[in-house]
């Protein structure tokens, strides 16, 4: 009994095994291509194996090993026997996928107990759990689109979309260059300035300060599907417009959050300015600003997102015939629903590395704030 | 070292009163008090007696309402904008984005000091806080007790005359408070600077000052000024001398009469 609670996963995957046997073949009666006998037990091997070994004391490293090997195995044979028998797999297909699946969650739980010694080995595991954490998602949507045959315009494989993307490298890079690098980071970088600015000439001008928040607060109550085909009206089809529509959107929060940010420094911090008679951009560059930085990085955390959805939203009110949002509102109305994907993978990317890149700025320069410290 | 003609701090029917939502709460009224250049001084009370506040009008962080103070010879805005004080604050107030050194180094900044005599003054002011090898360290990497003794060094690195200290070891165990009392009279007999120090502890009163300024609170004032007996150089023991007990007494009648005047 001991044992098996060692790893219920690997329990439940054993059970899910003997179910499979009972509804065998893997592949329905009908099924162009049937899988043989040999390849449905390998299979059936390779996910008893590695539940087996999952009940045994052997070191965590090579369980996980063991675990990753007949998990991944399972799945890249049982993915392999739908090739062209889409939509025909039978209920032991999907037992067995979920078997597997079983089989990699009980990996990631052995990864995540290990107590890395040395940094190479944390960092390696920092990065292999969610890398087969995201596998596994990708995998349980390739068998299942696959095995199931779901309708390629409601929802394609990622093998599809991987196909596409390799495809498609010219017309991606070409919209990546619009969209991002002309219409993103020009947006992003004026939006996110002049909200700054504003937020520090407020700081030092009292009329501003009670005038331009509220006015600043209704800027960002607009929605941008309205304010997108007006951009477009003011500033052209081509990259302008969408840059406008970006600087609308990045504006306000980083203006607010650097309001905010400017009063962060405590009363204490500021008596002692005023005790060394410092004058007021002494205060604001030395004590005020450092202070306000965790603020302004949260804004611009906030921003990296919102000038992606702002600019790829706006290209639907009009471009030329290149951007992400383009493609995306006509390849949908073409049903290439996997140029969709493929732009829409290409944008979480871009957006991920986006943000990483500020969070790693961040970490930079507010090494100093207790959620940074560290040890 | 020795009381010169025209004392460092001087204030005449001092009083500052705060107007709040429950009516005007008077932090201090009729205070007059002479601080003599090299006294050290503490001020001692309970709280709300307005030891801290008065601490504050010399400082020119709060400003007076009524009676008359001088700050060498000086309104006190005059003298803070002739960076006539440092200021010691209860907590160490360091900023945590700049290493020890440049904390020291942010008032000499502000001053617009050149960067080769920062560096020498940052030397030895860490020297005189015996902080010697730590100026590359953050102010979260030391203790309670080194990072109040940087906001020390920070206070003395542009060498003004007067040192204004709010209760800066308040936060900090008996121990450590100990140890630092000693280095302060020392730093203190090194530089011959004027120390005006708020505590609420009689034992420190007593053990550091050349004269003990007794506070009593509502409205905020002085009942008594004790002019200390005890030699300039103590050792750490001077405190269980009869000398020492009987003006730590006194201390005791001075704050007890303040209270039985209220209640």
């Amino acid at each position: 009994m001991s044992y098996l609670l060692r790893s219920w996963q690997g329990a439940v995957a054993l059970l899910l095994c003997l179910l499979a046997l009972t509804q065998l073949p893997l592949l329905g009666p009908e099924a162009p291509l049937p899988v043989g006998s040999g390849a449905t037990s390998v299979i059936l091997l390779l996910i008893a194996g590695g539940a087996l070994a999952s009940f045994l004391p052997i070191p965590s490293a090579a369980l996980a090993a063991i675990l990753f090997v007949a998990a991944h195995g399972a799945a890249w044979l049982l993915i392999g026997s739908v090739d062209g028998n889409e939509g025909h797999a039978g209920s032991a297909f999907f037992l067995l996928v979920a078997a597997s699946w079983l089989l990699g969650w009980r990996c990631i739980t052995v990864l995540a107990d290990i107590e890395p010694n040395g940094r190479a080995a944390e960092t390696v595991l920092r990065l292999l759990i969610p890398a087969i954490f995201g596998a596994w998602i990708l995998i349980l949507w390739e068998a299942g689109t696959r095995g199931a045959g779901v309708p390629f315009i409601l929802l394609p494989p990622p093998s599809a979309i991987g196909e596409r993307i390799g495809n498609s490298l010219p017309i991606l890079a070409a919209d990546v260059r619009q969209t991002i690098f002309k219409a993103v980071l020009f947006g992003y970088v004026v939006g996110c300035a002049a909200g700054f600015a504003v937020a520090i000439l407020a700081d030092r001008v009292t009329f501003l300060r009670r005038g331009v928040l509220p006015i600043a607060n209704l800027m960002s109550a607009l929605p941008i599907i309205g304010v997108a085909p007006i951009m477009v009206m003011w500033f052209g089809f081509d990259w302008q417009s969408k840059a406008a529509v970006v600087i609308v959107m990045t504006f306000f929060p980083m203006l607010v959050n650097t309001i905010a940010g400017l009063g962060a420094a405590g009363a204490m911090e500021r008596d002692l300015m005023r005790s060394y008679a410092s004058d007021y951009w002494q205060t604001l560059v030395k004590l005020r600003l450092p202070a306000a930085m965790p603020f302004v990085f949260n804004a611009l955390k906030i921003n990296s997102t919102l000038a992606l959805i702002g600019a790829i939203v706006a290209e639907f009110f009009g471009t030329p015939i290149v951007g992400m949002g383009f493609r995306i509102s006509t390849e949908i109305g073409r049903m290439n629903v996997d140029m969709v994907w493929a732009e829409i993978a290409v944008a979480a990317v871009i957006g991920s590395v986006f943000y990483g890149v500020v969070a790693l700025a961040e970490r930079a320069t507010t090494f100093w704030h207790p959620s940074n410290r560290g040890g | 070292m020795t009381s010169s003609p025209s004392p460092v701090v001087s204030a005449r029917k001092l009083g500052l009163t705060f107007q709040t939502g429950d009516g005007p709460v008077h932090a201090l009224s009729d205070v007059d008090l002479e601080v003599a250049k090299g006294d050290f001084v503490s001020f001692i009370g309970p709280s709300g007696c307005g030891k801290t506040t008065f601490l504050r009008v010399v400082a020119d962080l709060e400003k007076n309402t009524s009676g008359e103070i001088t700050v060498n010879g000086m309104t006190p805005e005059e003298a803070r904008k002739a960076r006539a004080y440092g200021y010691v604050f209860q907590a160490p107030a360091l900023y945590p984005w700049r290493t020890i050194e440049k904390n020291i180094a942010l008032p000499l900044e502000i001053m617009g000091h050149a960067p080769a005599e920062r560096a020498e003054r940052i030397e030895r002011t860490l020297d005189l806080v015996n902080l010697s090898g730590f100026g590359k360290k953050y102010p979260w990497q030391l203790s309670g007790g080194m990072q109040q003794r940087a906001s020390i060094a920070r206070a003395l690195a542009f060498d003004a005359d007067l040192l204004l200290m709010d209760e800066p070891f308040g936060a900090l165990d008996e121990i450590v408070r100990d140890h630092l009392n000693e280095q302060l009279l020392k730093l203190w007999a090194a530089t011959q600077k004027t120390i005006c120090f708020v505590t609420h502890s009689i034992p420190e009163a007593v053990y550091l000052s050349t004269k003990i300024v007794v506070m009593s609170p509502r409205p905020g004032r002085v009942t008594d000024v004790i002019e200390s007996t005890l030699p300039r150089e103590r050792p750490l023991d001077i405190r269980e001398t009869p000398e020492f007990l009987e003006i730590a007494h006194r201390v005791r009648e001075g704050l007890r009469a303040g209270h039985s005047y209220e209640e």
